[in-house]
């Protein structure tokens, strides 16, 4: 046992010893999380607008000022004409351009309708659908209230109410997300890379021939990245919690305890990983291309797995990322229990079962 | 030297990667205190023997035993018994001298008393005391290379493994590292070494030479010479590969060098 010990000490003097180690183990983390919670926002936070308004009444004025009481839009300027429409997109600084026809109340009262045109910069499609799609929605709230007395013949009135994340913040999703990418980095990656690293340098010859067992050897490798993923996991979700108030309604012990099988799950690719690349730069390769990058694309962490064509759907099934990020969600946001992700974790267990099942052969294969 | 005791011993070891011989039934004898020298061309299969020997491979089919024990059941005893060093530095560049001490004499469960007594013998011999803090990386290669062979004789191996221990290094140095086999030899451990440095074959006790996965030729340096009327070990190999390399066509033999190297 001591022996083993010792080995796992001398695994830390390696990790800590190295700068870029510990760039990758602890920096990495903190600056994507910070990164992608303010960053990428898929929110409207102050979008500049200008208006064209022809009209100058009282109505216009409550539709503007409601408008941009709302905090998702500023007022950059007032348009006089709609030349200016063009020339002022062109410049980019302006997102959607609002233009009330001329006698805007006047029309709305004599003939019960009258027209906004909303004009978006849709070089940005998602953004342009999203701002028509707010300024509609402020509209039509205050036609609502203004017109209400007016009685309607018929009226439908949707109560939409976003659960789980009333005010549908991004950053809700994305510590899920980067959290289950980050554990697959550090995991994976770096013990495939300390592997491979002893390979290269004909260390681990040495190791074989000495009376250290090949399983030692490996769990000595493997010890100190589970337990620095652990803690990686641990200051992942008190940022998550604490500086971006992401909820954490389930118990912490389920939430840990499936941090823990996706690492053990994560640690099993990477000596898979070690097994087949011979050297540090190809370890490094397949983690990236093979793991980084299926994780941020096909995992449901940025685009919803529901709109992948069905090919791709299928394959993201295999991604281990993708039961793990549905876990972190139902615990995290729902606060269900095991009762409610059981298969999800049954999907991860039997992904590491199998993944170790390979990695064992593939190491007493290159024994021979 | 105590000649007749075998702590090595090779009977009909064959090896195969598929249905190339890296080994053709290799049968010899090593014997305890002696230098044994291993040599032959890039692709003979000598580090493939070697490997065998030191349980890092497993054979095809023969009987070995390494320090009397059985290398297909004993393994364990066999790593307990052999030092190993490779051409490339078994040392971690990233930690300190005493670390890389500390560090092996744990995996060969030496204890915590016994290894800073000989740290300290080991760092006053070396004339290291004074570096015993610094990392590896800022020694001067000669340096690392008798520090490497001395941390593989650390736990007192019978048997001492060196695969191609002096490559890339220069003739002083070379010289030198070899005082340190003699000495490890004195204290009677047994020393296999493979080099292709026909000056090294000289200062070996006898010498085998492998030429196309066969033992072609085995004996002392001066028996060899004589035999092959050769000033030198030189001649003594370039004769050999000569004789055995007109039995096959040039471009075979290349590409059973080639196989080999990828296995």
């Amino acid at each position: 046992m001591s022996r083993f010990w010792g080995f796992v000490k001398k695994e830390f003097l390696h990790i800590f010893r190295d700068v870029r180690t510990m760039i990758i183990l602890f920096g990495i983390p903190v600056a994507q999380l910070l990164l992608f919670g303010t960053v990428i926002t898929n929110e409207i936070k102050d979008a500049h607008i200008a208006i064209y308004d022809q009209s100058k009444d009282e109505v216009t004025r409550e539709i503007t000022a409601k408008l941009l009481s709302s905090s998702y839009f500023v007022l950059d300027q007032y348009l006089e004409s709609t030349e200016d429409v063009e020339a002022i997109f062109k410049k980019g600084q302006v997102k959607e351009v609002l233009i009330f026809e001329s006698n805007f109340a006047q029309t709305l009262e004599r003939e019960g309708k009258a027209n906004i045109q909303v004009i978006a910069d849709a070089s940005d499609p998602n953004m342009g659908k999203l701002l028509a799609g707010y300024t509609s929605g402020i509209i039509n709230d205050y036609m609502l209230k203004e017109m209400g007395e007016l009685k309607l013949p018929m009226q439908i009135k949707p109560e939409v109410r976003m659960y789980y994340n009333e005010s549908l913040q991004s950053v809700h999703l994305f510590v899920p997300g980067i959290m289950a990418m980050i554990l697959m980095l550090i995991s994976a990656m770096m013990t495939s890379i300390s592997i491979t690293r002893e390979k290269e340098l004909g260390t681990m010859e040495i190791l074989l021939v000495s009376p250290l067992r090949p399983v030692q050897i490996i769990l000595g490798k493997v010890a100190p990245y589970l337990a620095l993923s652990v803690i990686n996991a641990v200051i992942i979700l008190l940022i998550g919690h604490f500086a971006f108030g992401v909820p954490i309604h389930g118990s912490w012990i389920l939430l840990m305890g499936e941090s823990i099988l996706f690492i053990l799950m994560a640690l099993c690719l990477g000596i898979l990983i070690s097994s087949i690349a011979n050297s540090q730069m190809v370890a490094m390769f397949i983690s990236m291309i093979g793991l980084m990058l299926p994780t941020i694309l096909l995992s449901g962490f940025i685009f919803p797995i529901e709109n992948m064509p069905m090919p791709l759907q299928v394959l993201s099934n295999l991604m281990p990322p993708r039961w793990f990020i549905v876990i972190l969600k139902n615990i995290m946001l729902k606060g269900t229990g095991l009762l409610y992700v059981w298969k999800e974790t049954l999907i991860l267990l039997a992904m590491a079962v199998v993944f170790t099942a390979i990695a064992v052969r593939k190491f007493k294969v290159r024994l021979e | 030297m105590n000649q007749q005791i075998p702590v090595i011993t090779v009977k009909d070891m064959v090896k195969k990667f598929g249905s190339f011989t890296a080994n053709n039934h290799l049968n010899f004898e090593v014997y305890k205190g002696e230098i044994f020298g291993f040599l032959g061309a890039n692709g003979a299969g000598k580090t493939t023997a070697m490997r065998i020997l030191c349980g890092l491979s497993a054979p095809t089919s023969g009987e070995i035993t390494v320090g009397g024990f059985d290398v297909y059941t004993q393994t364990e005893q066999v790593k307990r018994n052999i030092g190993y060093m490779s051409q490339k530095f078994s040392l971690y560049e990233d930690m300190t001298i005493a670390e890389n001490i500390r560090f092996y004499a744990g995996i060969y469960g030496i204890s915590v008393k016994q290894r800073k007594e000989k740290e300290q013998l080991l760092l006053k011999k070396l004339n290291l005391e004074s570096e015993r803090d610094k990392l590896i990386a800022s020694l001067p290669l000669g340096w690392k290379q008798k520090l490497a062979f001395s941390i593989a004789i650390f736990h007192d191996p019978q048997i001492v493994f060196l695969d191609e221990p002096t490559g890339g290094v220069d003739p002083i140095t070379r010289r030198q590292f070899w005082d340190f086999i003699y000495e490890a030899a004195a204290e009677g451990k047994t020393i296999f070494v493979t080099t292709h440095y026909m000056d090294e074959a000289e200062y070996c006790d006898r010498v085998s030479i492998m030429v196309e996965g066969r033992i072609a030729a085995l004996d002392t340096p001066d028996k060899l010479k004589k035999q092959f009327q050769s000033e030198d070990m030189n001649g003594v190999f370039l004769k050999l590969a000569r004789r055995v390399g007109s039995s096959e066509s040039g471009v075979e033999s290349k590409k059973r060098i080639n196989k080999n190297r990828k296995s």
